[in-house]
């Protein structure tokens, strides 16, 4: 009884940071918007958006294109997944795309969208996002909006560290979260420690046509290796990674994998790599990897199977990789503008951990270390520490910035952002979310500046925002302005997928330089017909090639006879409209893939198996014109015996 | 209320049994208690106060809906950590009965509960709770747990019992975020 009293009245003496982490609702963000709240989101008919958004798809395997502060949905991206909408990875052109290592894989867990960057600043020309399931980065044009290039990364497995970006888009980089055997073998599961290991992949990208190569992979001592950021300004040539299960267990890990009080952030000084590896440094080893790149000449994909990866043993170079003891299984690993703060979201935590990137510099050059991991020095906590954020939140996760001195982490337990000042630690504002946020955004809000507007809040669970829609439901996301002391909630939307991260970019970067159609006569693909008088048909054995055009309101050609049960019916679609926004789509009676959408200018190709004798219809999918019910066709299939000569035509009786 | 331990515990396993074995029962509960809820806080917003009548109750409404803890709940209402307790966690949290709450030195519940004590009421009922979900079997694997204050706790073994803290797991009751145990004492977290 007596110890219990101490105990109180000293509990009631301590000076406690925290405050209540729970219903932190007050009039601004808890009941009906205000009317200046609807003004600031009120994109007006024929208006448009200041910002893009693009938020990951999660699940879904894509990329979802908003406006912000609308939070309308622009367009859906195919990147990992097959997206009958356009006919992507069905299509003959688009398959390769999703060629890997495992055989065809149609689908993936998309994560971390990043914008390619000029001096630490979003230059809008590629958008990367990593798959993280069967570890690949995607490509995607900020031009056409299209997947242009994946690579898989080989050594990887759960490629979630990935896909952030230096600041001058010299690499993009995917870490493993899963380590692994290196090279893969038939080993004992209890043989883990030692035996696995975690690549870092640095992938270069090639200043003008952005293709993607593996320069290095960084083999590290198997943790789980869960997010990283770049250094930025004064860090750049730098790159930090949050680690948990430095326990190295291979079970139970939500119980094996919290033992260690700290983990490590590593901090990997990649410009000493590059340097190393560019005079003859690394060991090649045997891989098997796809690497599949779009020609938008061709509108063709092609996959290219690489046989060998470069890789780097961190003790082999001196001085080039540290570990930054951080606390609670740290998650989000962020560094803010100036590149001096290198922040850890420890996620079973009320606080984060802010590292100095000075410090950091300071405890190497002075070798003030604690002791050290595989050979990796370990660098003394107190010796680069810069500070603790009391948050009062439970469970932080990720952190961006508004490019004035402030920055906003996401607490999942508590669902709430809090906005904190960079250098005080001090708690400024805490706006609860609906519900249980994950990642959060500020257009360029990860880059050296950004626009620090809006921040929106991506949760993972919806429950009663939306009108009810059966047990599965879109996350919701709330869009907050920032531009004053406190946080004000004006807006919520749902989103596609579950988003886990998204890049924002001022809508005047990108929109002047979308583009409109593709240039027919700049077409190069092999079965392209650029008049309609190129129309024909074509039979290889059991193969038919129609090659087929298509123009406001009709097919060329639109009667086919001649077909075969057991034929193989490739239909290459060319669009001769150049007009902006008149697709035609293409879809024929028993296609077992999907439909083609066809942008002008645009071939595509669609294989048909008929099955049935019989004379069968096909149409235009996309009500392309006044007479789009007239786009229509038919192909005569006559049993595989049959003697009748191939015949087309167009407007003949 | 100076009734004999043991028939008290029975009791509370008796309700225990109830909760978990009659569905409609409970879930009939903790609609009308959310609703309560409702109506005397109507500006509160977020997961605490959703109404759904047919998932499995969480760490909030079994608390809610047990009448050994009516001053935990009362705390946990003052300290307003409702939406902490019904996130997707998932969440452990030990729940001290009302007698554990009566054992504290006299004036100790009433003073915590006032207004300018919120901060410190909030983390001593953080210090309750843990990111997990594990039964008193399975917790024996333990030595500590890392409590949602940002500070460990124990956790010992003796015979068949389970201390965290050095509060006596009394009961374990799942809920559809996680688990409550049941325990004897209020658990005070380590002073600073």
């Amino acid at each position: 009884m007596k110890t219990y009293k101490i105990s109180l009245l000293s509990l009631f003496s301590a000076v406690l940071f925290l405050t209540s982490c729970g219903n932190n609702n007050n009039s601004s963000s808890g009941g009906a918007l205000n009317s200046s709240a609807a003004e600031k989101v009120y994109v007006a008919p024929g208006e448009q958006d200041e910002f893009y958004a693009f938020m990951s798809g999660g699940y879904s395997g894509n990329l979802t294109v908003y406006g912000l502060p609308s939070g309308r949905m622009f367009k859906e991206i195919p990147v990992f997944s097959q997206f009958p909408t356009s006919g992507y990875g069905y299509s003959e052109e688009t398959k390769p795309m999703l060629e890997t290592s495992h055989g065809f894989v149609p689908w993936d867990d998309a994560h971390h969208p990043d914008i390619s960057q000029t001096n630490g600043e979003l230059d809008g020309r590629w958008i990367f996002i990593n798959g993280n399931n069967t570890p690949r980065i995607a490509r995607i044009s900020l031009k056409t909006f299209e997947t242009e290039e994946i690579i898989e990364v080989p050594n990887s497995a759960g490629n979630h560290s990935s896909s952030f970006i230096t600041e001058n888009t010299e690499y993009v980089v995917a870490g493993t979260r899963f380590s692994v055997p290196v090279p893969q073998r038939d080993i004992s599961i209890k043989d883990y420690k030692s035996n696995f290991k975690g690549a870092l992949s640095f992938i270069s990208v090639d200043p003008e046509h952005g293709h993607m190569d593996i320069k290095f992979q960084l083999m590290m001592p198997g943790f789980d290796y869960d997010l990283s950021h770049p250094g930025r300004d004064k860090s750049h040539g730098w790159f930090f990674f949050t680690t948990y299960n430095t326990e190295e267990a291979n079970t139970l890990l939500e119980v094996n994998a919290s033992q260690n009080d700290k983990d490590f952030i590593a901090a990997v000084n990649w410009k000493k790599i590059e340097e190393y590896v560019n005079n003859g440094g690394g060991t090649k080893m045997p891989a098997n990897y796809a690497h599949n790149v779009y020609d938008e000449s061709t509108h063709t994909a092609t996959t290219t199977m690489k046989k060998e990866v470069l890789t780097v043993d961190p003790l082999k170079v001196p001085g080039a990789v540290f570990f930054l003891p951080t606390p609670k299984s740290p998650h989000g690993c962020d560094v803010d503008p100036s590149g001096e703060y290198i922040i850890g979201n420890g996620k079973l935590s009320a606080d984060l951990t802010v590292h100095s990137f000075t410090k950091m510099l300071d405890a190497i050059e002075n070798e003030k270390f604690d002791g050290e991991a595989y050979g990796i020095p370990i660098l003394k906590f107190e010796d680069v520490l810069a500070g603790t954020v009391k948050s009062g939140g439970l469970g932080p996760l990720h952190t961006e910035f508004d490019g004035q001195g402030n920055a906003y982490t996401t607490f999942f337990i508590s669902s709430e952002v809090v906005k904190w000042k960079l250098g005080s630690w001090e708690v400024i504002d805490r706006k609860p979310t609906f519900y249980s946020v994950g990642h959060l955004m500020i257009p360029g809000g990860n880059s050296r500046k950004p626009f620090g507007k809006y921040v929106v809040a991506m949760n993972k669970i919806t429950k009663d925002r939306y009108l009810p829609t059966g047990p599965e439901m879109e996350h919701s996301a709330q869009i907050y302005d920032i531009t004053g002391e406190k946080m004000e909630l004006i807006y919520d939307f749902p989103t596609h997928g579950e988003p886990h991260y998204a890049a924002g970019i001022p809508a005047s970067i990108l929109a002047p330089k979308s583009q409109k159609i593709y240039r027919l006569d700049e077409n190069k693909h092999p079965y392209a017909v650029l008049s309609p008088d190129q129309a024909r048909v074509e039979r290889k054995g059991n193969e038919v090639h129609i090659y087929m055009s298509t123009i406001r309101s009709h097919f060329t050609p639109d009667n086919i006879e001649g077909i075969k049960v057991g034929d193989k019916v490739y239909f290459h679609i060319t669009n001769h409209e150049q007009d902006f926004d008149v697709p035609h789509g293409f879809s024929i009676i028993g296609q077992n893939t999907s439909e083609l959408l066809v942008m002008p200018g645009q071939t595509k190709t669609s294989i048909w198996e008929p099955k049935q004798v019989g004379v069968w219809p096909f149409y235009c999918t996309d009500f392309c014109s006044a007479l789009h019910q007239e786009m229509q066709g038919y192909v005569r299939v006559s049993p595989a015996s049959s003697n009748l000569e191939l015949s087309w035509s167009l407007g003949e009786d | 209320m100076k009734t004999n331990p043991t028939i008290k515990t029975i009791v509370m396993l008796l309700f225990i049994v109830a909760l978990s074995s009659c569905k409609n029962e409970t879930t009939s509960n903790a609609a009308t208690t959310s609703s309560e809820i409702e109506t005397t806080a109507d500006t509160k917003q977020g997961q605490a106060f959703i109404e759904d009548d047919s998932s499995t109750p969480n760490v909030l409404q079994i608390a809610i809906n047990s009448p050994d803890h009516t001053t935990l709940v009362a705390a946990v209402q003052a300290a307003s950590l409702e939406n902490a307790l019904v996130n997707a966690g998932p969440l452990m949290v030990f729940a001290p009965t009302n007698d554990a709450f009566n054992a504290l030195p006299e004036g100790t519940v009433e003073d915590l509960l006032k207004p300018e004590n919120k901060e410190a009421l909030a983390n001593i009922l953080k210090h309750h709770v843990t990111a997990g979900n594990y039964s008193k079997e399975f917790l024996k694997k333990f030595k500590k747990l890392g409590q949602a204050n940002d500070q460990s706790t124990t956790v010992e073994v003796k015979g068949d019992d389970v201390f965290v803290g050095g509060a006596k797991i009394l009961a374990s009751i799942d809920a559809g975020n996680g688990v409550v145990h049941v325990v004897d004492k209020v658990i005070l977290p380590p002073s600073n």
